[in-house]
C-alpha cells in the first residue's frame, strides 16, 4: 500500500490533483476526474458574466462532497490581486485551501518570487493552507517554507508546455532542502513525466493540461494516474544501484557441458 | 448613485443592500462571492452591506482552471 500524506489539516491517499480548465465539456470534466481517481480538484476564481447568467456552474458539476476543491490565484499579476482573490475564494468555497499564484510574465507565466513571498505571508498570517506555484528554485521554496507554507509547488516546466521536468535536479535539491510536502505543479505533459516526478520523491503532482490537452482526456486521466501509483510505489520501493555493467539474474553455474 | 459592477458602470437612484445587487442582477441562486472595494462581504451580512456611491464591486464564482 502507498502511504498517505498530509496538506494542511487533510490527509489524502491520491497523490494526484488535478485541474479543470480546458475540457470541452462540464461531462468531459468530470468523467476525467473520476478516472483519475484525484481526491483533489483546483478551480480558477473569475467574475460572474453579467450577460450569460444561468449558463450552468462548475460546482453543480463536480461535487464538492466528493472532493476537495483548492481555489487557485491563476492570472493574478500583484500580491493584493491574489490575496483579494484568495479571500473571495474562501469566502465562495468555505475552504482555507488556497493555490497561490502570482505571474511574473505573461508570456513565459513564471511566478513573481518576490511577490509570491509577499503574498504567502499575508494568506498564511490571515489563516489560510498556502500552497504556493514556484519556480524550481531550492532557496525560493525554503523561503516559502519558513513563511509558513503548507507545501511548495515547483514547476517542471513552464504551465501549459507538456514539456516534463526540466530540471529534475533542482526538483532532487528543493527535496533535500524543505521537509514540506514539495508538489510538482505544471509541466507534465505525459504519463512517464509524472511517474518521474514521483520516483524522484514529491510529494504528489498537479496537473491540468497534460490531461485536458490529451486527443482522450479520460484515458490519460486514467494514465496519470497509474503513472503516479506507480512512480510512488517505486519511490518507496527503493530502486535498485544503477551499474555500468551487467550482472546475470540467473546462476552461473550448473549449466549443460556439450561435448 | 454610479457603482462599478465587475469592471461596468452602473446607476441605481438609492444605495443596495448586496442582497438587492445580486437580486437586480438575477445571481441569488448561484453561488458567488462579493467584494465591495476590495473588501470581502461575509455572506452572513448581504441583507446589511450596502453598495454606495462609487463603490467598486467585484461578484466572482468558480471556473474551470488550473494555473
Amino acid at each position: 500500500m502507498i502511504a498517505s500524506y498530509r496538506l494542511g489539516d487533510l490527509e489524502l491517499h491520491s497523490r494526484l490533483i488535478i485541474g479543470t480548465g480546458k475540457y470541452k465539456s462540464f461531462e468531459e470534466n468530470r468523467q476525467a476526474l473520476d478516472a483519475s481517481g484525484a481526491q483533489m480538484i483546483t478551480v480558477a476564481v473569475r467574475r460572474v458574466d453579467l450577460t450569460t447568467r444561468g449558463a450552468g456552474s462548475l460546482l453543480e458539476w463536480i461535487p464538492p462532497d466528493r472532493f476537495h476543491i483548492l481555489p487557485n490565484t491563476a492570472g493574478c499579476r500583484t500580491a493584493q490581486e491574489a490575496v483579494t482573490t484568495a479571500q473571495l475564494a474562501r469566502e465562495l468555497l468555505d475552504t482555507p485551501l488556497v493555490k497561490l499564484e502570482v505571474i511574473g510574465d505573461p508570456r513565459t507565466l513564471f511566478p513573481d518570487t518576490a511577490a509570491t513571498l509577499e503574498a504567502a505571508r499575508i494568506l498564511v498570517a490571515d489563516g489560510f493552507t498556502v500552497l504556493p506555484y514556484i519556480t524550481d528554485d531550492p532557496v525560493a521554496c525554503m523561503r516559502l517554507e519558513e513563511i509558513g507554507c503548507a507545501a511548495v509547488m515547483p514547476l517542471g516546466a513552464p504551465i501549459g508546455s507538456g514539456l516534463g521536468l526540466r530540471n529534475p535536479t533542482n526538483i532532487r535539491i528543493i527535496l533535500e532542502s524543505v521537509s514540506c510536502p514539495v508538489i510538482v505543479d505544471a509541466g507534465v505533459g505525459t504519463a512517464s513525466d509524472a511517474a518521474i516526478a514521483m520516483e524522484l520523491g514529491c510529494t504528489a503532482v498537479l496537473m491540468n493540461s497534460g490531461i485536458a490537452g490529451a486527443k482522450d482526456p479520460i484515458k490519460m486521466a486514467h494514465a496519470m494516474k497509474l503513472a503516479v501509483e506507480a512512480g510512488r510505489a517505486a519511490y518507496e520501493a527503493g530502486r535498485m544501484p544503477r551499474r555500468l555493467h551487467a550482472q546475470a539474474s540467473s546462476p552461473e553455474t550448473g549449466l549443460i557441458d556439450l561435448p | 448613485m454610479k457603482y462599478v459592477l465587475n469592471g461596468e458602470d452602473h446607476d441605481a437612484p438609492d444605495p443596495l443592500s448586496v442582497l438587492d445587487l445580486l437580486s437586480r442582477f438575477e445571481l441569488l441562486r448561484q453561488r458567488v462571492a462579493v467584494a465591495i472595494n476590495a473588501e470581502v462581504v461575509p455572506k452572513s451580512r448581504f441583507a446589511e452591506v450596502f453598495v454606495r456611491d462609487g463603490d467598486q464591486v467585484e461578484v466572482i464564482h468558480a471556473v474551470g482552471g488550473g494555473a
